[in-house]
This record gives structure tokens, sequence and C-alpha cells, in this order.
């Protein structure tokens, strides 16, 4: 009988360069935040409402969380794969992982453009 | 049949003893990204989206979480935080320039992990210090 292996195939080298193109953009964006902060010397609260009402900057921080979400699949999942052999605890927690990341980007969306 | 005796196969390892490896810099690098990585989205990312939320609501809620981001448990458990950031992004740094061929002799790679472990440590005390 042929047990079946519970594990995907031929993503490889799209998630490597998944990791390092998420990578560069949160870094990008984590050093430009840093970057306008320092110029404006500081944040106080009308500045950083006044940073979230420009748009640019709200679609700037959601390609942010996405890559950050997209970026912490992946290496979740190779967390999980790594270490958890039982295949259904591996497939429960891979799952709860995708449910928190889902319900992280959407509660990303609803700060950014929810309506305050 | 030749006379020549081969040795007797040493016995395998058959599991690993984690206490007893002793792990050089770039594998104690690597572990260290992988809890840095896990501790970010475990602990940081729902913090963070807390933080975010609660500093665009209203100016009240703006400085009450200021006021909470000052009780030592809190600027303890962020400095881990900022550490973890760190850690991650001086060590992806390293992986980055791995993946275009830079440091990969040996000693250049070990070199190369302890500036990461120490750079991030010694980012984490001068800003840790800063915020604190």
């Amino acid at each position: 009988m042929v047990k079946p292996i519970v594990v995907g195939a031929h993503y490889g080298l799209k998630d490597w360069l998944t990791q390092r193109l998420t990578a560069v953009a949160m870094a990008l964006y984590t050093l430009i935040l840093l970057a306008i902060a320092g110029y404006h010397g500081g944040i106080d609260y009308a500045f950083w409402q006044a940073l979230f009402a420009n748009s640019a900057f709200r679609v700037a921080t959601l390609l942010f969380g996405l890559a950050l979400l997209w970026h912490a699949w992946v290496g979740m999942r190779d967390i999980w794969m790594d270490y958890i052999k039982p295949t259904a605890l591996r497939l429960t927690l891979e799952m709860l992982t995708v449910v928190a990341l889902l319900g992280y980007a959407g509660w990303l969306v609803d700060i950014l453009w929810g309506g305050r | 049949m030749s006379s020549i005796e081969r040795p007797a196969p040493k016995p395998r390892p058959v599991y690993l003893n984690l206490a007893r490896i002793r792990l050089p810099v770039p594998g104690l690098v690597s572990i260290l990204h992988r809890i840095s990585g896990a501790g970010l989205f475990l602990v940081g990312v729902p913090l963070l989206l807390y933080g975010v939320q609660q500093s665009l609501a209203s100016p009240e809620s703006f400085e009450s979480l200021r006021a909470a981001a000052a009780t030592p448990l809190a600027k303890i458990v962020l400095i881990g935080l900022l550490w973890a950031y760190l850690h991650h992004f001086c060590a992806g740094l390293r992986y980055l320039l791995l993946d275009v061929h830079q440091f990969i002799d040996l000693k250049p790679a070990r070199q190369s992990s302890v500036v990461v472990l120490i750079a991030s440590l010694a980012l984490t005390v001068l800003i840790g210090i800063r915020l604190w």
C-alpha cells in the first residue's frame, strides 16, 4: 500500500524568491518610514494621523502588510514542515496559520480604510 | 577472502541531542533567524496591528497607547521584539548577500555571521537605551 505523503512539490524556487522579494519590500518600507519620522523629528498624533490620511502611504502600508503576511506564511510553513511530523497536526497548524494571516489582512484593511 | 579486517562501523546516532551539539556561529544565527521570525509572527504582528489601530483611533487612545508602552513589562516585550526584528533583518541581509555569492567561503561566512549576531545585539542595546 502506498502511504500518502502530504507535502507539496515544485514550490521551492518560487517560495525562495518570494522570501527575497517580500523581504526587500519590507526593508524599503521600514527605511522610508524611519526617514519620514526622522525628517519630521519624531511622531506625534497629528503627524501620524496626517500620514495615514495620505492614500499613497496607505497603499504602501497595505503592500508592506501583504508582503509581511506572505513572508510569514512561507516562513511559518517551513517551520511546521520541519518540526511537526504528525501530518494531521501539521495540517491543522498550517490551516490555523492561514486563518490568522487572512484575519490579519482583513484587520489591516479595516484599519487603513475602515473609516474612523 | 581478503585478510583485511574491515573496522566495525561506528554506531550512528539515532537521534540528535540538541543540548550536546556545539552549534557553529552560522548555525546559531540560522536558528535565531527562525526563532525571531516565529516570534515576530506570533507576537509581533498582532501587537503591531493593535498598536497601529489604537494610535490612529483618537488622540486619547494614542496617548493611552504611549502610556501603556512605557510600563516596564511592555518595554521588555518591545525590546525583545526590537531584537527579533533587527536580528531577522541583519541575518536576512546576510542571506541576500550569500545568494549573490558574497562571504561564501567558510571563514568569511563565519565572520559575517558573527557580525550579524553582534550588530543586531548592539543596535538593540543602542535603540533600546534611547527608547527606554
